[in-house]
């Protein structure tokens, strides 16, 4: 964050006002108890593959506990830093994505570069970081835990890849690549 | 908007009067304390400590109550589950068993069990006060500045500023685009199937992102033309300089803190407490 560029900052403050509305008010329940559909994790990707880990990470962690803190009052660290964790891991696929995106190209290879860090962060988020959390901080037994993680990866994944996916094309549409303009 | 959010009120109470940086520490201090330890009688001692400062801070019970519910439907959820998938994770926890009675199979209820799901319930419970003592009484716009006092990078704190101050509008932006596609005729409620409500919302999704990311471009033009990010420090216009009192409440719960820790390591010598034994 130290060398940021002010644009990378300012993304980062309104990514993470964007992920907190959309946590708060787009709620879509899902078969299994206390999970959702959350299209805010579709949106932290986003970010994070236009601009970065860091940015990533900031974005879901910050907008994970300012929801955590209206709605229950106190944050739940060991979720807010599993969420966090998943955007992080989700922006090392910026170098393949970002600049291409930027020109407007958002064709098979950036899509599988995007989907295959999606899948990797959130396995990583939901499957080892925030059930060992939860065993470690709050004592909760490991197999409820677990089996929390698991339902909470596949549900997240499935929204995550498929919304970012189509944010990233739709955000790609409207840029303008290089020589694209021709002479008649 | 139904929610009213950041309901920060500008009272004159002792809490209030303490600097945000100083609330930060407590807050961090006491729930560290509450996430070191299984021992109920520390988990009371701080569940009562802080709905007093509660009721010091003057914060009235009907500002949080929707707060309470959503907490004790999710707790009673938690309750339950935790019961459903592992009825005997207390014996494995205090390593005796005292069963009071067998509801069906393998689902004997046990006092350790009891005591374990009874002194988790209370761990959630104890820091809920503490986040909203920390929420309700510190400024906004000393939020960031409080947390750059802990140390941490000011760009990220910028971050965390920008936030909280394009929130409200971001959220007036959903919900004009929200309304705006209802009135097209695309359906969001209960009724439309979970495939069509996905589809429908990312038709609210797409203009947003794009308003966003304009605005995203606006702000950091104007920053930058006022130079922002060129210097290894900035300063804040909203921070409070530490008085005693500061000190003081930060020294108290630095010792509980300490106290905690003490009670696991010395007295317990183990995570949880156990009066099995």
């Amino acid at each position: 964050m130290k060398n940021a560029s002010t644009r990378t900052i300012v993304a980062t403050g309104l990514g993470a006002a964007l992920f907190l509305v959309l946590f708060m008010f787009v709620k879509i329940p899902s078969p299994v108890p206390e999970t959702n559909l959350q299209i805010a994790y579709g949106v932290s990707g986003f970010f994070a593959a236009l601009f970065g880990p860091v940015c990533g990470f900031l974005i879901a962690f910050i907008g994970h506990a300012l929801n955590d803190f209206i709605a229950y009052g106190s944050p739940w660290w060991s979720w807010i830093v599993a969420s966090g964790v998943c955007a992080l891991i989700t922006g090392i696929s910026k170098g393949a994505v970002a600049s291409k995106v930027e020109e407007g190209i958002f064709g098979f290879d950036e899509i599988k570069m995007f989907v295959i860090f999606t899948l990797i962060g959130q396995a990583a988020a939901w499957i080892v970081v925030a059930p060992i959390l939860d065993i470690v901080i709050y004592g909760e037994p490991a197999s409820l835990v677990f089996a929390q993680g698991v339902t909470a990866f596949i549900v997240d994944f499935i929204t995550a890849a498929v919304v970012g996916c189509l944010l990233l094309k739709a955000y790609a549409s409207t840029k303008t690549g290089k020589g694209t303009l021709s002479k008649e | 908007m139904k929610l009213k959010l950041f309901s920060y009120n500008q009272l004159d109470t002792p809490i209030h009067r303490l600097s945000g940086f100083t609330k930060l520490v407590c807050f961090l201090f006491l729930t560290s304390a509450v996430m070191f330890t299984y021992d109920i009688r520390c988990i009371l001692a701080i569940t009562v400590m802080s709905y007093i400062c509660m009721n010091v801070a003057k914060i009235r019970f009907s500002q949080v109550r929707l707060m309470f519910i959503y907490v004790l439907i999710f707790l009673a959820t938690n309750f339950v589950l935790t019961f459903l998938f592992s009825p005997k994770y207390g014996v494995e926890i205090y390593g005796t068993e005292h069963d009071i009675f067998t509801i069906f199979g393998n689902y004997t209820l046990t006092q350790e069990q009891l005591f374990y799901q009874i002194t988790k319930f209370s761990k959630y419970l104890s820091v809920i006060p503490l986040g909203m003592i920390f929420f309700l009484t510190t400024n906004p716009s000393e939020f960031a500045s409080s947390l750059n006092g802990v140390g941490i990078n000011y760009k990220a704190c910028t971050s965390l500023s920008l936030t909280l101050r394009y929130f409200p509008d971001v959220s007036a932006d959903y919900n004009a685009i929200k309304l705006a596609q209802q009135a097209r005729g695309l359906d969001m409620s209960k009724k439309a199937s979970v495939m069509s409500r996905l589809k429908n919302i990312s038709a609210i999704l797409a203009p947003l992102i794009f308003t966003t990311m304009d605005r995203i471009e606006l702000i950091s033009n104007a920053m930058d033309l006022r130079g922002f990010g060129k210097q290894k420090t900035r300063t804040w216009y909203a921070r409070k300089p530490l008085t005693k009192a500061d000190w003081l409440s930060m020294g108290v719960c630095l010792i509980i803190l300490l106290a905690v820790m003490y009670v696991r390591f010395f007295v317990n010598r183990s995570f949880y407490y156990n009066p099995f034994i």
